[in-house]
């Protein structure tokens, strides 16, 4: 796995209180690891502070997945 | 127990400088904006920041930002505030916009400031210093009563938000009260009015500020409380 993805599944994980064991790359934030939408954009926020990195707001909206968030931070820090 | 910190709006006069001393007394640290901080006299207290701030302008909340995410806010009171009364025939386009974008975008402005922190906590005391006149209405006072309507369906909206994360929010509803706004248009009539018969003083306002910034109010939220001596009974 790579450092990001790494980092974006302990985050993710640690925010929804949700087992590694359950997560895989594709997996939704709110299909399938029952995120409200609240906790949607308090993820961006951690992400945000973990890669210190900015995510627009159009372009926050559309991290609904492990995988896209992932491929967002490592194209953009 | 951890030192909470308090972020008071308006802490130069009236109500807000109120707030800044009973919160300090109470043991609080807090952050006191007014928009020229070199003409107000605060005591020395080495638990009190003094911050200029103009909630009316977007620049000048972002100037408070860095400073307000270090120190991380716990309790924000959004007590800052203005009237500009006319009667509504005679109220220019300005007059409405000055008193809308500070009294109302102001909250907006200065309450995003301090999400991040209470998020990442999971505790926080967001209080607006609303009035009856919202509510009530009162002549004169459209803009006003407009802006502090606004402000209580802010305060309802925002609860529902935010009460998952035990973020409370309030406002607190003030009748005629002792200060500098309402030093020309209090009269003998108005009094006759109130059923305790007085004016109200900021000391009347800032205890259920205390208590609802307290972790005692913790079942309180979205809500409209008024201190205003009986004036305005729903
Ligand atoms: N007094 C009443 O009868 C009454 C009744 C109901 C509700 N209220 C509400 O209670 C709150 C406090 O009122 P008060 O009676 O204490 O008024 P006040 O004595 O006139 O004080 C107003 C405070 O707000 C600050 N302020 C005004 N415009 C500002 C701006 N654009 N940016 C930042 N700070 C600003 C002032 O600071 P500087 O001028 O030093 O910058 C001052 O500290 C207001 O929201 C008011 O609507 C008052």
């Amino acid at each position: 796995m790579s450092d990001v993805l790494n980092k974006v599944v302990d985050i993710v994980c640690g925010q929804l209180s949700v087992d590694k064991a359950d997560v895989n790359p594709e997996s939704a934030f709110v299909e399938d690891l029952g995120a409200d939408s609240l906790d949607t954009v308090e993820l961006v926020m951690a992400f945000e502070e973990e890669f210190d990195v900015e995510i627009p707001d159009d372009e926050a909206e559309k991290i609904t997945t492990i995988q896209s968030a992932v491929e967002w931070i490592e194209g953009n820090s | 127990m951890e030192t909470k910190t308090a972020l008071i709006t308006g802490g130069s006069r009236g109500i807000g400088r109120e707030l800044v001393d009973i919160f300090l007394e109470s043991g609080y640290r807090v952050i006191a904006t007014c928009r020229d901080k070199t003409k107000s006299k605060f005591m020395e207290n080495k638990n009190l920041t003094v911050e200029n701030l103009d909630i009316s302008s977007k620049d000048s909340v972002e100037e408070i930002q860095n400073l307000v995410e270090e120190i991380g806010v716990d309790i924000l009171i959004n007590n800052a505030g203005i009237t500009n009364d006319k009667l509504f025939l005679r109220m220019s386009e300005s007059e409405w916009n000055d008193v809308i974008n500070t009294n109302l975008n102001g909250v907006f402005r200065v309450t995003k400031l301090v999400m991040k922190h209470m998020l990442k906590k999971k505790w926080g005391r967001i209080i607006n210093i609303s009035s009856i006149s919202g509510a009530m209405g009162n002549p004169g006072q459209t803009n006003y009563s407009a802006s502090k309507a606004g402000v209580d369906g802010f305060t309802r909206s925002l609860a529902k938000e935010l009460g998952s994360r035990n973020i409370t929010v309030n406002s607190v509803s003030p009748g005629f009260i002792e200060t500098n706004m309402t030093e020309n248009i209090v009269n003998e009539e108005i009094i006759k009015k109130i059923p305790l018969q007085r004016l109200g003083k900021p000391s009347d306002i800032s205890p259920l500020v205390l208590f609802l910034a307290s972790d005692e109010s913790n079942y309180i939220t979205g809500q409209t409380l008024v201190v205003d001596g009986g004036l305005f009974m729903k």
